[in-house]
């Protein structure tokens, strides 16, 4: 018997917004405790909820970004439940008329292209930040009222290395929108994760198991994988899976059940009578629409037909749009250079140096033009390919331009056979074993002999013209 | 009976209100005779008739991304039962998030 | 001069004159409820601190910008005062002092009104039609004191017919201003949904909730309106739409006005020398040139279970935020020692009154799993009918003529134990907020035991000047205004 897995997503993100979704309280990270509350976001008695419109706004761009068909009407309702980090002890949230619904988003796995329906996208607001300590729990509501999209997946997510896919497309769809940081480690992107198991072939779902506390997408995918796992040893043994929640345990690497008395949720939603609907239109949907910049699915497949880059790199390079931004222009620039030789200092040399910075490649502050003179100065031979990382290096390090760097530090590549020539002899007089050796056949002799110059030259000898003069005065001989 | 007992007590503690055995009982009297007459509304049709929960005709009211600024943090808790470090304080919580 | 038995247009006036000052009018006021509270009981929290808590000029220099200088004006338990006690009356928001104004205090400080610090008795958030709901006791009707005042908004009501008050504010979510007006003999006024801003005003049932006046006579309901009445960009309920200047419209005549008289307000039940008022009253509307006629609203009978769903089911949401965490009453017991639902369920146990219980409890239930069809959305549905009733009738009539109450006021206790004869008092009230529309109660006659009986008067949405029309040529064309209780 063959089992598929199915899962749904339900992702939460932070809307990058400068204040709060019903306040104008500033949504900073990181402040001193209950420094950015107001009446409103601490739901003081008396105090109203004003929308944000850059929320709505972003809102809508998530949604038309992933497909959505967007509502001519949407309300807010209220969702009632007592938690301490509620401060109204119900959260403003949208029920049965979310502002978008019926979307999907593409996504690349290693094997297949994947169509992952979007059930529904609304807006609502975060609760404040509870901090556990021995014996009390302190609240803080700097979080509270900050805007929160929830995008809910269809359960048509098959696999766990499916569903970390469907975080990272969705994460770059976002972040491309420049609408959310999607930092799970700040908490701007929180995930939870439906997962049941089906016989192969049957249309109805399994029983599932709703996972919480997955702090990074590593961790929704090895959690997902150790459910599936679980769960399959369940089915095979016949035993029920229970429907549950359970919690993630990075530590352990398992899911662990909740084990609390689960009551039966009851939220008493209902329509949010201190904010009146909204009614959407047209006009205003083509208007965000039109503000859409070109996605990362576009823009890849762009970058493979417009500069003949191979997927893998068109992928690499658009994974972000600032990352994009920066390589198009680059690649824009490059006239008369190979594209693919401008891609492979992007993705190499260029990246290990941002990874350093813990930037990404357009922060680093290497303008194009920079760049490109340093690849020309490779190309043209007129420093080698290792010089040329270390030339980056120090063109990183100090912002001045390749050609500077490598006057200064008189780097320039000795092609010049001539000047080489006193060099080569001296390696030859000094290495009698490897001259011996290569003219008795052993091909592998004159390498070490190229080295050695490279040596005495301090990198700057061209190894290929080396090699060259070397063949020659050996087999001349 | 319109309302039980038992259902007066589920929803009492939905709404998180202790109720003492004698206050049930007074409690579900009473709300069984409301409930009854509130049941008038079964003889009204209403099956073409669209809900009114904002009784006003306006939509679509926001307000710009502008800071407006946040309370200074003695006037957030000044009123606190119990406060440790600028936090709110409360008993160790242990309850799932729902 | 007895300065506390002013209007607060004739307190302008003098005040304009330099024959008063506004200290003069403080001091006397003070005097006026010192002497009358222990029998009233019209404010809570009364101790010796200061009426005010700003100094009082001795000599007015009159500011054309602020029309309300020198004013004192009585603020109902509910409405959010900066620092200073507000408590809903209730014993779960003991010590609450609100970190900020609620906006119209805002504006009646721009206005140069004076707010006094000492708030009105209530029922505890609004949640009655006696004050017998306050934690703090009932009031008392200034005309009997073994009466009640009404409610929710008695305290406020109660002042302004004792003289305690020259200007109140109350709030009216089902008639808590309207209905004690109505047993205070006072004017009191319920503003179109969205005319005055909610921002501050500690909610009940927030697609009902409105402020308004309860004052001494129909100009001092248009003077205080014009001050507190407008947009605010905090309440995305309230609307942008342009106030007049109220006091314009006070003119006396009313020839050719339509007015309907609503036939399903006149059956059993209503008392017979309220009955017998609010015949004369229409009498005299009609002497004065207006035409009165029959009018039908044929769904009154459901307002009053309409309105006991949807205002408790808006209550239990909005009363979920007194939970011990940020403010307010939190059970006894180390924090250590329990956890946070029995700390929920203890401190809410303890905090709330009875009635506020019941409310919550019959809110939550209608929005509960399997019953919110049945009775929270059907009672929407039912909403709409109500609404559409009114809309029917005032494409037909300019206002609506109703008594206010169909008994005058009732004895303290009376009531206390039968919750839903309590409710059913406010069957020609409810209607009004579940509309949207306004709506004003005014002094027209007493019953032989000498308890004030009030006019009902209903206009179309943002239609306010036309109330101040009608009230206005009534008024001075009748008594009722100018008698005082003893006290």
């Amino acid at each position: 018997m063959e089992y598929e897995t199915v899962i749904g997503l339900e992702v939460h993100v932070h809307l990058k917004t400068k204040t709060k979704a019903f306040c104008g309280c500033s949504t900073e990270f990181g402040q001193e405790p209950n420094t950015q509350t107001c009446p409103v976001c601490l739901g003081m008695p008396g105090s109203l909820p004003v929308l944000n419109k850059v929320a709505l706004e972003y809102a809508f761009k998530v949604a038309l970004a992933l497909n959505c068909s967007v509502q001519e009407f949407t309300k807010f309702d209220r969702k009632n439940y007592f938690y301490p980090d509620l401060p109204k002890n119900y959260q403003i949230s949208q029920y049965d008329l979310p502002l978008a619904r019926e979307g999907f988003l593409d996504v690349q796995t290693s094997d297949a292209d994947k169509h992952i329906g979007i059930l529904r996208v609304h807006l609502e607001e975060d609760a404040g930040k509870l901090v556990h300590k021995d014996d009390v729990t302190l609240v803080d509501f700097n979080r509270a009222g900050i805007p929160l999209l929830e995008i809910v997946s269809k359960p048509q997510i098959y696999s766990p290395e499916e569903a970390y896919a469907y975080l990272l497309a969705l994460k770059s769809v976002i972040g491309y929108l420049g609408v959310s940081d999607c930092d799970m480690e700040k908490g701007s992107l929180r995930c939870d994760a439906n997962i049941s198991l089906r016989k192969r072939g049957v249309e109805e779902l399994g029983v599932k198991a709703e996972i919480k506390n997955l702090n990074s997408f590593k961790a929704v995918k090895d959690a997902l994988s150790f459910e599936a796992v679980r769960q399959e040893g369940l089915l095979r043994e016949g035993s029920p899976v229970v429907q549950e929640t359970r919690l993630w345990d990075a530590r352990e690497g398992k899911t662990i059940s909740m084990r609390s008395k689960e009551e039966a949720k009851d939220y008493r939603y209902f329509p949010e009578p201190d904010l009146p609907p909204f009614l959407i239109k047209k006009e205003t949907i083509e208007a965000i629409r039109q503000s859409i910049p070109e996605l990362p699915r576009e823009k890849c497949s762009r970058f493979m037909k417009e500069y003949g880059l191979p997927q893998y790199d068109a992928q690499i390079l658009t994974v972000s749009r600032a990352t994009a931004e920066y390589a198009e222009e680059c690649l824009r620039q490059s006239q008369g250079v190979n594209k693919k030789i401008i891609s492979n200092w992007l993705i190499g040399p260029v990246s290990a140096g941002a990874n350093n910075r813990n930037c990404g490649i357009a922060d680093l502050g290497l303008s194009a033009a920079l760049l490109i003179e340093l690849v020309q100065a490779v190309e043209t031979q007129q420093i080698s390919h290792l010089t040329g990382k270390s030339v980056l290096e120090e063109m990183l390090r100090t912002s001045k331009s390749s050609g500077l760097i490598i006057k200064e530090k008189n780097l320039g590549q000795v092609s010049d056979t001539d000047s080489l020539k006193d060099e080569v002899e001296a390696v030859i007089k000094d290495n009698q074993k490897s001259v011996n050796d290569f003219i008795s056949g052993k091909e592998n002799a004159l390498m070490f002999l190229v080295g050695q110059v490279m040596k005495r030259t301090k990198g700057k000898a061209n190894p290929k013209v080396v090699q060259d003069t070397l063949r020659r005065r050996l087999t001349d001989a | 009976m319109s309302i039980e007992k038992e259902t007066v007590e589920y929803v009492a503690h939905l709404a998180r209100i202790e109720l003492m055995p004698d206050e049930l009982e007074k409690l579900s009297r009473q709300l069984d005779v409301i409930i009854d007459f509130i049941d008038t509304l079964k003889k009204v049709d209403v099956a073409s008739i669209a809900p009114t929960s904002h009784i006003l005709p306006i939509q679509n009211v926001t307000r710009e991304d502008e800071p407006t600024g946040s309370l200074p943090i003695e006037k957030v808790l000044v009123n606190a039962p119990l406060r440790q470090n600028g936090f709110f304080m409360v008993p160790k919580v242990i309850e799932d998030n729902p | 001069m007895d300065i506390c038995r002013l209007t607060a247009s004739e307190l302008i006036e003098k005040l304009r004159h330099n024959e008063l000052s506004p200290k003069d009018i403080v001091e006397s006021l003070r005097k006026r409820i010192r002497a009358l509270e222990p029998q009233v009981r019209a404010y809570v929290r009364l101790d010796n601190a200061p009426l005010i808590s700003k100094l009082l000029e001795t000599v007015f220099t009159p500011d054309p910008n602020k029309p309300l200088k020198g004013i004192p004006v009585a603020v109902k338990d509910n409405i959010c005062t900066e620092g200073h006690a507000t408590e809903c009356c209730s014993k779960i928001l003991e010590g609450f002092r609100p970190p900020y104004d609620a906006t119209v205090i805002r504006k009646l400080k721009e206005a140069g009104a004076l707010i006094l610090t000492k708030k009105t008795n209530m029922d505890e958030f609004a949640f009655g039609s006696s004050t017998e709901n306050s934690c703090f006791g009932a009031s008392r009707n200034p005309w009997d004191l073994a009466c009640v005042p009404g409610g929710s908004s008695g305290g406020s009501a109660a002042a302004v017919a004792a003289d305690e008050a020259f200007l109140a504010l109350g709030s009216d979510t089902g008639g808590s201003i309207r209905q004690p007006a109505s047993f205070c003999g006072v004017v009191g006024l319920k503003p179109t949904y969205g005319r005055v801003s909610r921002y501050g005003l500690i909610a009940f049932a927030s697609s009902l909730d409105q402020i308004g006046p309860l004052t001494k006579d129909v100009k001092d309901a248009a003077i205080l309106l014009n001050a507190i009445a407008g947009y605010d960009s905090l309440d995305s309920t309230s609307v942008n739409i342009k106030v007049p200047d109220y006091t314009e419209f006070l003119a006396t005549d009313i020839k050719g006005i339509r007015i309907g008289i609503p036939k399903e307000y006149f059956v059993e039940g209503m008392d017979q020398e309220v009955k017998e008022a609010t015949d004369e009253a229409i009498a005299e509307l009609r002497r004065r040139g207006a035409v009165c006629k029959e009018v039908s609203l044929p769904h009154t009978q459901y307002a009053i279970p309409v309105y006991y769903i949807i205002a408790t089911a808006e209550a239990s949401s909005n009363l979920a935020r007194f939970d011990a965490v940020q403010y307010g009453l939190r059970a006894a017991g180390e924090a250590h020692v329990q956890n946070m639902i029995s700390l929920y369920k203890k401190t809410r146990g303890a905090g709330f009154g009875e009635e506020a219980k019941r409310r919550i409890i019959l809110g939550t239930f209608g929005l509960s799993h399997g019953y919110y069809e049945a009775y929270y959305l059907r009672a929407l549905k039912v909403r709409t009918l109500i609404k559409r009733d009114f809309d029917r009738a005032f494409a037909e009539f300019d206002c609506i003529v109703t008594p206010t109450t169909p008994t005058p006021s009732f004895r303290i206790g009376e009531k206390a134990e039968d919750p839903l004869s309590m409710y059913l008092s406010d069957i020609y009230t409810i209607s009004v907020n579940l509309a949207g529309i306004p709506a004003i109660s005014i002094p027209c006659g007493f019953t032989s035991k000498k308890l004030p009986v009030g006019l009902q008067i209903l206009a179309k949405p943002f239609d306010e000047e036309m109330l101040f029309k009608v009230a206005y040529a009534y008024e001075q064309n009748t008594p009722w205004h100018l008698e005082k209780p003893k006290l």
